[in-house]
């Protein structure tokens, strides 16, 4: 190869160039070491489980991101610690359809082009806009039926994500040279995406190049010219996608991560009491058990558990003996009272167990503060302080404080160790199965691996269906990719 | 015919029962100076509706629109009656400032509604600084204009059909109308598509701004005088207007057209009532009463979206 022959459009230069391209936000290393680059006519499968770092990882390469550290070259010419990296995508053609729907809801099919379009002509230009989407659906999704003037919101599911994929591969000034699609399939049924899986092919054939990020791994299998698996926020492997099968890929995706051999003593020789809770997609508990919610993120879990919780609890009176408590993750959203000293958001669930008629006991309130603040290790010296005197760490551990001291027999956790360091989150385990081991129930929904590990009995959920259930010694994290990525459709 | 027919019939439908009502009970309003008498005091209120639009549309409110007409009116009948060029100076001036009150509620994520209760004060006592007294006049072109007697149709129905039809043209039409009604759906859409959403705000206040400096002049034009006071209903009136037109207060979904025709209803049930001889005591309560029967109205239309 020539190296000075660098012209957009050869099949020489690589759309875009990263080197040793690093991001963290604050002490959280999001992604380090990453080298990637894309060639015209490569569609490049990207795998990896929950916070392995595919969305920052595309969020550099479409410029909403600027690396903390590293080159990011966008066909040939250098843009280093640019912020319009943004722009710089665009004119290269880089172009993104999100998992989250991007669209604008109150307008209409053809003014959700112009979103997009920056500079579009302005004369006349509602008729070529319609022109423009209809011929991009048609060329992607033939025979979609879509009227470019209809309102997007009234559009079903499906057809917003197939006006969004056709958005994104709509001609337009700057011809469309990398498309980046995190998770197109998600709402589409079987035909639909295969349609969108041979177009992907065609683009790829004339010289467009793709990004595809799935957790369906036979589309993957089906599309892709090559795979690279992340984990950690590292590129672990980069490679033709005939060197992978779904074995090694799955592997690939899930280095060790040793059990710990307490954990595999605790583990073992547990019996469990009779069955507490079980719901109509088939999730069950037995009395002391902890039950792991496994399964990439946002895939039905958060849901099971509020209306489990829901179910479980009235809307109007806060019960003397509840039947369920609830940890949140999302502490902002869900948790913490951000006003209050850390003793009125520990004791905030049981006011109503401890107190008796309508005044709160003070006197309980506060040995009940000062037992957990002991108990638990909460780190201050005076419980008065506001609660946002702690880190993030010692808030979860208020949260956590706040549902063990319930007499509920159910604890039902929605992923609450999002940010939480590692001490805290070994003291957190042991606690967990301290309280297990005297007859409650956990029900666990995380994103990490080393926590559904802990788990007794585990619930794999995919597009919001429990697609699988582990128990003892199936609970590895081999078996919980495989199972968290769907693998029915074979190769073509 | 769908709901979405209906939806944007609504309004339409409810101007045309209180016209049929007011016709019934007084046959000499069905003339062109009845008509006149009947909606020329719309026209300020029409604008300020489609100012309130602008702020709805991006999923903000505007509580100073009252006292920012009231300032406007103030300054048409004092300063641009006596020295033009001080008084456009100084409408150009709040519209600017319009403009950056919709920037710093941008860029500090201040709540609108606080912000605006806030300016409100402060155009209130910018008003009664300017005219501290009822009085003033109006300039010779403007009571012209207002009065003129135009052939078929008079003014009163010529310019909310001018205002409804121009402004549909811009925010339905336009490719800049289609962007600002993007922030009110999709704000993180826009930004992401590399547009600059404080520069699209800050152009939907200022023109808010425009509008209502339109309504305070035209409301000058034909009350002759003015008074710190004189606009004070419009704050309420074009909200209602608004979503009595089909409008949201949030996502983005508005429509303009609708908004004049809710801003004319409004100004029809008050005139309904008074042929009604209904005590004034009673008035406000009955315009209220007629105002929750058309969004009730509404609702049901409605009920099939919010399901979704």
């Amino acid at each position: 190869m020539i190296q000075n022959k660098k012209v957009i459009g050869t099949h020489e230069v690589p759309i875009i160039t990263l080197a040793e391209v690093a991001v963290s936000f604050g002490a959280v290393k999001a992604l380090s070491d990453v080298d990637f680059r894309i060639m015209p006519g490569e569609c490049v499968g990207v795998v990896g489980h929950n916070g392995a770092g595919k969305s920052t990882f595309v969020n550099v390469i479409n410029g909403r991101l600027s690396p903390t550290s590293g080159i990011v070259n966008y066909a040939g010419d250098n843009a280093q610690a640019d912020f319009r990296n943004a722009d710089r995508a665009r004119t290269v053609g880089i172009r993104s359809v999100f998992q989250e729907l991007s669209l604008c809801p109150n307008l209409t099919v053809l003014e959700n082009l112009r979103i997009p379009y920056r500079n579009m002509p302005l004369k006349n230009w509602r008729k070529e806009a319609g022109q423009v989407v209809k011929k991009s659906l048609d060329e992607i999704f033939p025979g979609n039926g879509i009227n470019p003037y209809s309102v997007v919101a009234d559009l079903p599911i499906a057809e917003r994500q197939m006006v969004e994929i056709a958005i994104a591969f709509s001609q337009r000034d700057i011809d469309a040279r990398l498309v980046i699609l995190d998770e197109p399939t998600s709402s589409l049924d079987g035909s639909i995406a295969e349609q969108l899986l041979s177009y992907i092919k065609r683009f790829c054939e004339e010289g467009g190049s793709i990004i595809f990020i799935s957790h369906m791994l036979g589309e993957i299998f089906d599309v892709a010219t090559r795979i690279v698996v992340m984990k950690d926020g590292r590129i672990i492997d980069d490679n033709l996608v005939s060197k992978f099968s779904r074995d090694t890929l799955v592997d690939a995706m899930g280095h060790v991560v040793p059990d710990t051999p307490e954990i595999q003593v605790a583990k073992k020789n547990r019996s469990f009491g009779e069955e507490v809770l079980r719901m109509e997609n088939g999730l069950s508990a037995r009395k002391g058990e902890i039950i792991g919610l496994a399964g990439l993120a946002g895939h039905g879990q958060a849901e099971v558990l509020a209306a489990c919780t829901l179910a479980r609890s009235s809307d109007w009176l806060a019960s003397r003996n509840p039947q369920v408590v609830f940890v949140a993750g999302d502490r902002a959203r869900d948790g913490l009272m951000p006003l209050w000293s850390i003793m009125r958001n520990l004791s905030l669930q049981t006011l109503v167990e401890f107190s008796r008629g309508f005044w709160i006991n003070r006197i309980k309130e506060a040995s009940l503060a000062d037992r957990w603040h002991s108990k638990i290790g909460i780190k201050t010296d005076n419980l008065m302080n506001p609660i946002l005197s702690l880190s993030g760490g010692n808030q979860q551990k208020v949260l956590f404080s706040r549902a063990l001291a319930s007499s509920a027999p159910i604890v039902v956790m929605d992923d609450p160790m999002r940010g939480v360091d590692v001490g805290t989150k070994m003291e957190v385990y042991r606690m967990i199965r301290s309280e297990a081991e005297k007859g409650r129930t956990f029900l666990w929904y995380s994103t990490e691996t080393d926590e559904i590990l802990e788990c007794d009995r585990v619930f794999v959920f995919r597009e919001g269906e429990i697609v699988s259930e582990l128990t003892g010694d199936e609970i590895t994290e081999d078996n919980l990719l495989r199972t968290s990525f769907a693998m029915q459709e074979s190769i073509q | 015919m769908n709901r979405e027919h209906l939806r944007a019939l609504l309004p339409f439908m409810s101007l045309a029962i209180l016209l049929a009502a007011v016709f019934y009970m007084q046959p000499r309003a069905m003339s062109y100076f009845g008509l006149n008498l009947l909606f020329n005091l719309a026209i300020p209120v029409a604008l300020a509706t489609v100012a309130q639009m602008m702020i709805l549309m991006i999923n903000d409110i505007d509580l100073s629109i009252g006292t920012f007409v009231s300032f406007c009116a103030c300054v048409t009948a004092t300063f641009v009656q006596s020295d033009p060029v001080i008084g456009y100076a100084i409408l150009a001036g709040a519209i600017l400032v319009y403009a950056g009150m919709g920037a710093i509620i941008h860029v500090r994520k201040l709540p609108a509604i606080v912000v605006t209760l806030g300016m409100s004060f402060f155009w209130a006592g910018m008003a009664i600084l300017i005219l501290p007294s009822p009085g003033g006049s109006a300039p010779d072109w403007l009571r012209t204009m207002m009065t003129a007697k135009t052939p078929f149709l008079p003014v009163a129905i010529i310019a909310p059909i001018i205002i409804g039809l121009s402004m549909h043209y811009f925010v339905k039409r336009s490719a800049l109308g289609v962007l600002l009604r993007g922030v009110g759906g999709n704000e993180q859409a826009i930004e992401r598509s590399g547009w600059s959403v404080l520069r699209l705000k800050a152009v939907a206040y200022g023109i808010a701004g425009l509008l209502c400096v339109l309504s305070g002049m035209a409301l000058v034009g034909l009350a002759t005088s003015a008074d710190a006071n004189i606009a004070l209903r419009y704050t309420l009136l074009s909200i209602a207007g608004v979503i009595l037109g089909g409008g949201e207060f949030t996502g983005g979904r508005v429509s303009p057209i609708g908004a004049v025709v809710g801003a004319l209803t409004l100004t029809l049930a008050a005139s309904f009532l008074s042929f009604l001889h209904l005590s004034s005591d009673w008035q406000i309560g009955a315009q209220g009463a007629i105002l929750i029967l058309v969004l009730a109205a509404r609702l049901i239309f409605t009920r099939r979206e919010a399901t979704i």
